[in-house]
């Protein structure tokens, strides 16, 4: 026992458990867009995922547009050339995510609210196959490479600290003595979303429009009659969901550098999973539910094996939903009648 | 007599392809407590939805303090002082106490008016001061009912729509309850009250209207109504 314990490669999980919350922030950030959207509307928005995906590929147009797409172009390129584009993603990219949402609201959700809750599912399924052909015919059936733009910015440094390794990030850890890799990328990750879920919680927990939010989902009628438009506030929150899910296909891009127009279903899955798994319908809970997908993500294809991934995250999901049916910061407050 | 502050005029309104409400009418003049009574299903919660402009009436005249309420949405009925506290008190469960009460206020701007209004929905409930950080749904049952009326005193209405606030209470707090209505009205504020229990409704009501199947069938002063045998035989377990 104390022969295993004294192999076991501590360095190796704690790699795997950087790796994981960062995938896990990343998934975190488009659950919050299905968690909000249900609750509000009840609606288990499918397109999700697929608004996600067309937000990468906006992303990969972007940066084209820049030239950062061509062969070589980034091994002599600045780093201040670099982010520029970047930065210009992080602005445009969520902003087009939030209209686009807002936009497949206004036309496809919301002439069916009062229609039994059957159709507006149907329906998001429906834009869900509109918005994945969009990306087909935007980016091809291949998957596309999106320029690693992090690793060309801030390149790792050799041994000498002189000499620059084109190709590989910068490990911000490299002169601590702990072996562990916390890159530029993870950085960033972390660095974006977790002021934006703080900024959303106090928007939410805070504001006029964020207690109108609460309120509206709980009781939309009785928040009719306090004179909240819920309308708006459906509106607002569609915007807010599609912003995230715009920042998450930023970073997803920058991180993964793969992108192609199926990977809105596969993250879009996980994500709606992580939603579940923290209790639908909980901010809180889908940034939980994120970190705990990542981390099994990462630490199960580790330790388990990369093919079990998907099974393994699903077996977590039943597991916890036995235990907690209304996941894991599900509410349950009692309603006295 | 000056103009109603609410008049109804042939007023239709359902649900889907059924009609609960026909040809109705009923007026509500400023300073009046007027009760509504009808068994299940009469279309008395249906009247104070469609006033409200959560069910769309579908003919009929609806005007309110000057305004041609059929024009407006839900939201913006509301703005023109006029409350509703719905059936089953529907307060926002997990929302503190303080937070139903803020979205009482939702539709008024003024900071200074909405505290004071807070201090006086505390001082006429103390109880929800005690529990002001406390969600909504842990309050009995009494308490939410309270917290209902108090949300719907933030507006600063002219009227109130009350649906059946002694539903599920116990004795001791209806009387609580429909004390406190008869001191809001005193204060100003016209009143219209849906309630099972009759009796205790025409007795502090000034008029009355009986309402079967969608139709008013009487009108009244609520004292008379309170000596009709109809009423007293149908409403009143006599």
């Amino acid at each position: 026992m104390l022969v295993m314990w004294a192999a076991f490669d501590w360095t190796n999980f704690g790699q795997q458990t950087i790796n994981g919350l960062t995938i896990g922030a990343l998934i975190a950030l488009i659950a919050l867009g299905y968690t909000m959207v249900y609750g509000i509307v009840e609606l288990i928005n499918f397109a999700h995922g697929d608004l996600f995906m067309l937000g990468c590929f906006l992303a990969l147009s972007l940066v084209s547009v820049f030239g950062l797409n061509e062969a070589g172009v980034l091994a002599t390129m600045p780093w201040w050339r670099i982010l520029g584009p970047v930065l210009l993603c992080f602005l445009v990219i969520p902003l087009f995510c939030a209209g686009l949402n807002l936009a497949v609201d206004r036309v496809v959700y919301k002439p069916l609210r009062n229609a039994p809750k059957l159709a507006p599912l149907v329906s998001a399924i429906g834009v869900s196959f509109i918005f994945m052909n969009i990306g087909l015919f935007w980016g091809g059936a291949q998957d596309v490479n999106f320029p690693d733009l992090v690793a060309a910015a801030w390149p790792e440094k050799s041994a000498d600290g002189e000499r620059i390794q084109t190709g590989i990030v910068r490990n911000l850890l490299a002169d601590s003595d702990t072996g562990l890799r916390f890159t530029v990328k993870d950085a960033m990750v972390i660095g974006v979303t977790v002021p934006l879920m703080l900024a959303l919680s106090l928007f939410v927990s805070f504001t006029k429009t964020g207690k109108a939010m609460r309120a509206t989902a709980q009781n939309p009628v009785a928040a009719q009659l306090m004179g909240i438009n819920v309308d708006w506030v459906i509106g607002v929150t569609f915007l807010i969901g599609g912003a995230m899910a715009g920042f998450g296909s930023v970073m997803y891009a920058l991180t993964l550098n793969t992108v192609g127009y199926q990977m809105g279903f596969q993250n879009g899955l996980y994500a709606f999973t992580a939603a579940v798994l923290g209790g639908i319908g909980n901010i809180y809970g889908a940034v939980l539910g994120g970190i705990v997908i990542g981390l099994v993500r990462s630490l199960g294809s580790e330790y388990v094996g990369e093919t079990w991934t998907s099974a393994l995250v699903f077996a977590v999901l039943i597991v916890i939903l036995v235990f907690r049916p209304s996941g894991l910061l599900g509410s349950r407050t009692p309603e006295k009648v | 007599m000056s103009a109603p502050l609410l008049s109804i005029r042939g007023l239709r309104a359902g649900y889907g392809p059924i009609d609960v409400l026909h040809d109705m009418d009923l007026t509500v003049h400023s300073g009046e407590i007027v009760a509504m009574i009808g068994a299940n299903g009469a279309g008395k919660s249906t009247t104070l939805m469609a006033i409200s402009g959560v069910v769309r009436p579908r003919a009929g005249e609806v005007r309110f303090d000057g305004h041609d309420l059929r024009a407006l949405p839900a939201h913006q009925i509301v703005c023109l002082g006029l409350a509703h506290s719905p059936e089953g008190r529907k307060i926002f469960p997990r929302l503190t106490v303080l937070e139903n009460l803020q979205m009482g206020a939702f539709s008024r701007t003024n900071p200074q008016e909405i505290a004071a209004d807070l201090e006086s929905a505390f001082t006429m409930f103390p109880i929800l001061r005690e529990r002001m950080h406390q969600a909504g749904g842990l309050l009995s049952g009494g308490q939410q009912q309270m917290l209902a009326i108090a949300r719907a005193l933030m507006i600063r209405p002219k009227l109130l729509l009350l649906d059946e606030p002694s539903l599920g209470l116990a004795p001791q707090i209806v009387s609580q309850i429909f004390n406190v209505i008869r001191d809001l009205n005193q204060k100003g504020v016209s009143v219209l009250l849906v309630e099972q229990n009759a009796r205790m409704a025409l007795k502090i009501a000034h008029r009355g209207y009986v309402l079967e199947t969608g139709r008013i069938t009487l009108a009244d002063k609520a004292e008379t109504l309170l000596h009709d045998p109809r009423v007293r035989a149908a409403y009143l377990g006599e």
